[in-house]
């Protein structure tokens, strides 16, 4: 259920950025369809997960109340050009999808 | 109709090796998303949840950058730092959404002590910004003026 994401990751001075763009409803489950009147299921990213040299640099841990077509960002220490990280994410249906990305 | 069962059963076998995977990976022993902490209604519910305290100290090491007002409550940017050395994990509470815990990401050993992401917000309140450091949790908040919210229908 690979619905697009798109990743970047930088390093500079011995810190690396990474920066993740998904596409993704994220339903809250509290919001009702204006037609039917009744409520959308909640549809939204649980877990966001990134890997660098297969350790995990990051892990969070989302509600429903993270945007539409979540942007995330975050800094760890180490890293440099040409390694490679990998971001994962996986939804409350158990949709989910992983990218490999190198830094730039 | 047959699609859909098919996807389902799809994602129900992928999700399952997801999962199976996750066991397998030592490093930040996190087993199952914190239902407890994303259900909770309120700040010290939610807190109490995740990390088992809700005692903050508020701390000038952490900045949070987020809009005065937004316009748009459906996409508030929200990006918090700090100086502080040793982070294991930055929550975002939006105070007086349904759920108030938004995000909270944790970080290995060598988290930097910076996030950046965009929440959704109900209405206007503060924005708290969680940094646990061993076992301590240090706070800092910012107003945020919502003039449409993110939350309804």
């Amino acid at each position: 259920m690979a619905k697009g994401m798109r990743v970047q990751a930088k390093s500079k001075n011995g810190v690396t950025q990474v920066k993740a763009l998904i596409n993704h409803p994220m339903e809250t489950g509290n919001r009702k369809d204006k037609k039917t009147g009744k409520l959308i299921p909640a549809h939204f990213i649980e877990e966001v997960t990134c890997e660098y040299k297969g350790e995990q640099v990051m892990l969070a841990e989302w509600s429903g109340g993270v945007s539409k077509n979540p942007y995330m960002a975050f800094k760890f220490n180490g890293g440099s050009a040409d390694e490679m990280v990998k971001v994962g994410w996986k939804d409350n249906q158990g949709g989910n999808d992983t990218l490999d990305v190198k830094i730039k | 109709m047959s699609m859909k069962r098919r996807h389902f059963i799809k994602n129900t076998l992928v999700g399952g090796a997801v999962a199976a995977g996750a066991v397998a990976m030592p490093q930040l022993a996190i087993a199952e998303w914190n239902k407890a902490a994303f259900e909770a209604k309120s700040v010290d519910d939610a807190l109490n949840a995740l990390v088992g305290a809700s005692g903050m100290e508020d701390s000038a090491e952490i900045k949070i950058k987020a809009p005065d007002i937004a316009e748009n409550g459906a996409v508030v940017p929200i990006q918090v730092t700090t100086s502080m050395k040793g982070v294991e994990s930055i929550a975002i509470i939006a105070e007086k959404n349904p759920v108030p815990l938004v995000a909270n990401f944790k970080f290995g050993a060598n988290g930097a002590g910076f996030v950046s992401t965009r929440i959704k917000m109900g209405k206007t309140s503060h924005v708290l910004a969680v940094v646990k450091v061993g076992d301590k949790l240090y706070s800092a908040k910012k107003e945020v003026k919502v003039t449409i919210g993110g939350c309804g229908g």
